[in-house]
């Protein structure tokens, strides 16, 4: 691999950290296929059908987690909004799913989509051009977050807007959103989204070998998005976030642009949180404007807090346990799943604030405010 | 009203400048200069002015009106305070504000005369010619053996130490010091009143300070300030020995 810039954390790229790094990405890009794909399924060991989409669903939402980590956790930005991010990305992949149905469409028709159709639309609106191309659509998922994250970041950081003022015009924004998308005349299916869609890159989104690549995908993504936030996160702009984490006013006086700094950790986490959404609407099966609700967003800080703060594993350990036991709950007992996320997020706020990472680690690797506290003693 | 015309060879000036909050003028049409390689304290009672004029020059506080000169020609009232610390003017606050959890070393790395941009930040080296000159500046704060430790577990005088001592490696012009001595012991006190004046054979200093001891070791030009503008200025003995100051600091 080329030479990393010598400004990154010592250790942060230790042989040790990409042995285990390496294992871990085998495990499951490789592991899961053959258990699903090899492994008779008569077998014990099998891995059924089901589970492959979601587990990729968990790994979208470990993306998604990841991106929220890196500006919460290390530039101190809570974001209640990034589900917004998320449901853009999936909407862009989405209308491409959509284009891909063609003529298959409950009215057949070649030219619309079937909402469309029913909504006596007689022709393609102009934001749809160019989804019938794979290639555009997936700009369009890194190119409609990343702008609006730019956009709104440059007016909230500029006007340096922080802490819970910030989180609650996060919360604005994707409520905004959700109330859009809502309408029809919007042109994304309103109220019911977009749905059945047939294949993706000419291959049946029902077979289970695309569910398989789709899966794949997912692991390099998330694997991807990982290396991203750590390089940024070791580097010295990670020194940086730290810092004004902390001391925001402090940083500027030294001659740091904050306004930049956040910008550019903020975009960066929108276009990993729209990359997550686009990988898992095929993986879901469907899009719908419920993604944008208040509620979502809030979720995905709880599966940060719950892994583990500021340390980017912890965020995809979060991710995937929470929604492990909300996926085994919900079918179990549905009427207590609430419950046991506030208790979640009680605990982990009260009892382990540096989550489930937080407790497995060696206290000293993890830099937290209680690290700094002073010995009162030294004073004198 | 005073001409707008700033005066050459002055490192700042301050050209009546008024600040004021809700109808209370914390500054009052002050007007202030600092020669280049000076080192000046400014000392008053509570609410003259000192830390508000501080905020003022480094574009934490905008002035309602007046002119803040650097150099004679950069308008300091009109630029944000990332850019007024890259013209060269540095800053300790009244609290130490290292930061809590970073390194000793990693402090002075985020200090260091460096660029400031975003992505030349995130593609930055560590260099072994920057590792020296973060060494050397350990070695002249003598924090050389609490390199490796969290600034947030420093002791309250070292923190003032770490905090001069990132201020010293920004390569500065201008220093303004905001009660660089607040909570010290004797010992650090006096030591940290060598650094001070060994700091300022290079550059320029401004120190506010409440500890007339500390302000008399210094031995430098002495402002005083009062209900946000300048009452007396001269040396320590001029200064003590002035009607009006007397009157203000025991008086009433």
């Amino acid at each position: 691999m080329p030479a990393l810039p010598g400004g990154q954390q010592k250790g942060a790229w230790s042989p040790r950290f990409w042995a285990s790094f390496l294992a871990c990405g085998v495990a499951l890009a490789v592991a899961v296929p053959a258990f699903n794909h090899w492994v008779p399924p008569d077998s014990p060991a099998a891995l059924p059908d089901y589970l492959v989409p979601l587990l990729g669903k968990y790994l979208c939402y470990a993306l998604l987690a990841l991106s929220l980590d890196l500006i919460w956790g290390y530039a101190g930005i809570l974001s209640l909004g990034h589900g917004a991010f998320f449901a853009l990305g999936g909407y862009c992949m989405g209308m491409y799913l959509m284009r891909q149905v063609g003529t298959r469409g409950v009215y057949g028709n070649p030219l619309l989509p079937d909402f469309m159709v029913f909504l006596n639309w007689k022709e393609l609106p102009w934001f749809w051009w160019g989804f019938d191309h794979f290639a555009y659509a997936a700009t369009m998922v890194v190119l409609v977050p990343g702008l609006l994250a730019l956009v709104f970041g440059w007016l909230a950081f500029r006007s340096r807007v922080t802490g819970v003022y910030l989180s609650i015009i996060t919360q604005a924004m994707t409520y905004a959103l959700m109330l859009a998308f809502f309408r029809n005349d919007m042109g994304f299916g309103g109220n019911n989204g977009m749905t059945d869609y047939k294949d993706i890159l000419g291959w049946d989104v029902h077979q289970s070998s695309t569910r398989l690549g789709l899966y794949i995908a997912s692991v390099l993504a998330l694997g991807l998005g990982y290396l991203c936030c750590r390089f940024i996160t070791a580097s010295k702009l990670g020194r940086v976030l730290l810092a004004l984490r902390d001391a925001e006013s402090r940083v500027r006086f030294l001659g740091y642009s904050v306004t930049d700094a956040k910008l550019f950790v903020f975009t960066v986490s929108a276009v990993l949180a729209g990359i997550a959404g686009a990988l898992y609407v095929p993986q879901v099966g469907i899009i719908n404007p419920s993604e944008f609700s208040p509620g979502n967003s809030i979720e995905i800080a709880i599966w940060v807090s719950v892994g583990g703060r500021g340390t980017l594993v912890g965020a995809i350990v979060g991710a995937v346990i929470v929604n492990s036991a909300k996926t085994w709950l919900t079918g179990a007992a549905p009427e207590t799943w609430l419950f046991v996320l506030g208790t979640l997020f009680i605990l982990t706020t009260l009892v382990f604030p540096r989550g489930v990472v937080g407790l497995l680690r060696r206290p000293s690797r993890i830099r937290t405010r209680a690290a700094a506290r002073v010995p009162a003693g030294e004073r004198a | 009203m005073k001409t707008a015309t700033p005066l050459t060879g002055a490192l700042l000036y301050l050209n009546g400048v008024t600040v004021s909050f809700e109808g209370f003028k914390a500054l009052n049409d002050l007007s202030l200069v600092v020669e280049e390689g000076e080192l000046r304290t400014i000392i008053g009672p509570n609410g003259a002015g000192k830390t508000t004029m501080m905020d003022v020059v480094t574009g934490k506080t905008r002035p309602d009106s007046g002119e803040v000169f650097f150099r004679g020609t950069a308008d300091l009232s009109r630029l944000d305070e990332a850019e007024i610390a890259n013209l060269g003017i540095g800053r300790k606050f009244q609290r130490p504000t290292v930061f809590e959890n970073l390194t000793v070393f990693e402090n002075l790395e985020l200090a260091l005369a460096d660029s400031r941009g975003t992505w030349r930040t995130l593609l930055a080296h560590s260099t072994s010619d920057r590792r020296d000159r973060i060494a050397a500046a350990l070695a002249r704060i003598g924090l050389s053996e609490q390199t490796g430790q969290p600034a947030g577990a420093l002791s309250h005088g070292q923190k003032q130490w770490l905090e001069i001592g990132m201020l010293l490696i920004h390569d500065r012009t201008l220093l303004l010091l905001d009660e660089p001595v607040a909570g010290m012991t004797d010992r650090e006190t006096e030591e940290t009143a060598e650094l001070i004046l060994d700091l300022a054979k290079d550059r320029t200093i401004v120190v506010v300070e409440h500890d007339m001891a500390f302000v008399r070791s210094l031995g430098a030009r002495v402002t005083v300030l009062h209900e946000g503008a300048v009452l007396a200025e001269g040396s320590i003995d001029h200064v003590q020995n002035h009607q009006r100051v007397i009157e203000v600091y025991l008086g009433r």
